[in-house]
């Protein structure tokens, strides 16, 4: 694929398109790649962590130091990673992103600390650490769960997929 | 201000103590509900409204969208408009670019046959220098807008001299000024340049009373506040002209206004400006091009044209904060001009914002599942 170019050919869409379980359509693609290139500033087909942070909605959500970790994206990843939030995904491929962002060291298994530090990140200093702790322990355990178990993507389907879960983002095509 | 890749870091100044709800502008629909009920595994567990949002800035956002140059769509793409097109730029580069290059030249060396003689010679009559060299810094804004073959069309009462008065106006480029400028000559506030452009700023630009202050720095919000502060209050000082959007913008969109303008004790007067994009992008884009392109850019085009309205003087209302006043006459601007507004501090271009905003969604997250644990 071009890097510097901004026409991205039928082959190329098509191949993102099937990396991304075709959840996106040929415009929503097209406008995605116009938007990796706002995010890339250097041409370098990746996108960096700065120019992510210099986008102030994002820089202010408390969860955008964990989704950094994603620094580095190519496009194709960029994209994968946009899917779960597309309408026409299940509620399974949701459930997996989510449990990406628990699981950072992508071991499988998802910790009590790798929870409690995604908690921490969305309450800040708001609750102190012991409550934090006590809390999670208790609604393990109410859950079936202890403090030592390691929770797999199944089990995450398990507690979630009854939720209802909404997590859709709409690409705006011109 | 040339396109480098400098590292953001968090603002040391007070950006956004007291600004209006962000959470009111920003598409919220992921959190209208408050979640009720017992605290279970799952509610902790699922984060999917905080990743919506993260997700919805990442495919789009509102900030960068202020500052998207807009070209006009080429229209060269068939074998009878090409040929047109060709004529076209020949035309514009050979022919137009020249004849107004001699222009400004012309313009330039009247200009400095009279401005250094007044400048030097009338230092003792003070007042007949400052008119005079008012007169000269008006005229050769015009040629400059004459070299861009500026159409402005000017709309309401012109502004006059007077004091406790000031004039703010949205901001595209550095050519605002200019076409501002050559009405009247305005006292102006701005960012100081390096290069040929910060040499005019200290020698020409001086002399109608215009005021520098330099972004990066903390406390020199303070130190030109004063200036303002002084600047208003005199009776034959120049009319104070302000951009309160603090850096350009796309002329699409407005971002905040800053309250310095607000709260002088005077009375605002919104001029509101407006390009019309079909001859020419006006936007500055200071990350991408210098003002020497930017200059050049709009030398080889067919023309510049826009409208200037001078809308009605505001005052603060009794019982409104300057934010609020801010806010009130950002409106008044942005609904003259078809501006869409936003609810971004211009300088997150240049920094981090604050760490406020994200605590304020930890805070209202943590009150939630504190006051669920409580519920049976």
């Amino acid at each position: 694929m071009g890097n510097s170019s901004s026409m991205l050919t039928q082959y190329d869409i098509e191949e993102v398109q099937n990396r991304c379980q075709k959840l996106f359509s040929q415009q929503e693609i097209v406008s995605l790649y116009e938007r990796f290139f706002q995010l890339d500033l250097n041409a370098k087909g990746f996108i960096s962590a700065d120019k992510l942070l210099s986008v102030p909605e994002f820089a202010m959500n408390p969860l955008s130091q964990r989704l950094l970790k994603m620094d580095g994206l190519n496009f194709k990843d960029f994209v994968a990673f946009l899917s779960a939030f597309s309408a026409k995904a299940s509620v399974q491929q949701k459930i997996k992103l989510i449990f990406k962002v628990y699981d950072s060291d992508g071991n499988g298994k998802v910790s009590f600390n790798d929870i409690l530090e995604v908690l921490r990140n969305l309450s800040g200093s708001f609750i102190s650490d012991n409550q934090r702790e006590k809390v999670l322990t208790q609604l393990l355990k109410e859950a079936g769960y202890s403090k030592d178990s390691y929770l797999t993507l199944d089990d995450f389907i398990k507690v979630l997929g009854s939720s209802g879960l909404k997590m859709e983002v709409e690409v705006p095509v011109d | 201000m040339s396109g480098s890749q400098e590292k953001l870091k968090p603002s040391s100044s007070e950006l956004d103590l007291d600004r209006p709800n962000i959470e009111d502008y920003l598409p919220s629909g992921a959190s209208i509900q408050e979640p009720h009920g017992k605290l279970r595994l799952s509610d902790v567990l699922d984060i999917s409204p905080i990743l919506t949002e993260a997700a919805g800035a990442i495919v789009d956002d509102s900030f960068t969208r202020c500052f998207k140059s807009n070209p006009p769509e080429p229209w060269n793409w068939n074998v009878y408009l090409f040929p047109l097109w060709c004529f076209g730029v020949v035309f514009r580069y050979l022919i137009l670019f020249p004849a107004r290059a001699i222009v400004l030249t012309i313009g330039w060396i009247i200009f400095l046959s009279c401005f250094i003689p007044v400048h030097f010679l009338l230092e003792g009559n003070d007042a007949l220098r400052k008119k005079l060299e008012r007169v000269l810094v008006e005229l050769i804004c015009s040629f400059f807008v004459a070299s861009w073959t500026g159409v402005v069309k000017y709309h309401g009462p012109r502004p006059s001299m007077r004091p406790k008065q000031v004039f703010v106006a949205n901001h595209t480029s550095m050519i605002d000024f200019i076409i501002l400028e050559q009405m009247t000559a305005f006292a102006v506030i701005m960012q100081k340049h390096p290069g040929w452009v910060g040499l005019l700023q200290s020698t020409i630009l001086e002399s109608v009373g215009c005021i520098w202050f330099n972004r990066s720095e903390a406390k020199d919000r303070e130190i030109v506040a004063k200036k303002l502060r002084d600047h208003s209050q005199g009776a034959d000082n120049n009319p104070l002209l302000i951009f309160p959007e603090g850096t350009c913008v796309n002329n699409q969109y407005s971002v905040m206004f800053k309250k310095g303008a607000f709260e002088l004790g005077c009375t605002v007067c919104p001029i509101a400006i407006k390009y019309n994009k079909i001859f020419v992008d006006a936007f500055w884009n200071s990350r991408k091009q210098s003002f020497t392109i930017h200059l050049l850019q709009l030398m080889t085009s067919w023309a510049v044209v826009c409208d200037v309205w001078y809308l009605e003087p505001q005052n603060l209302r009794p019982g409104e904060t300057p934010i609020e006043f801010a806010e009130r006459v950002r409106d008044i601007i942005s609904v003259r001009a078809g501006l869409k507004k936003v609810p971004w501090d211009g300088y997150l271009k240049y920094s981090l914002p604050s760490p406020k905003h994200r605590e304020r969604k930890q805070q209202s997250f943590a009150e939630s599942v504190l006051r669920r644990l409580e519920e049976k």
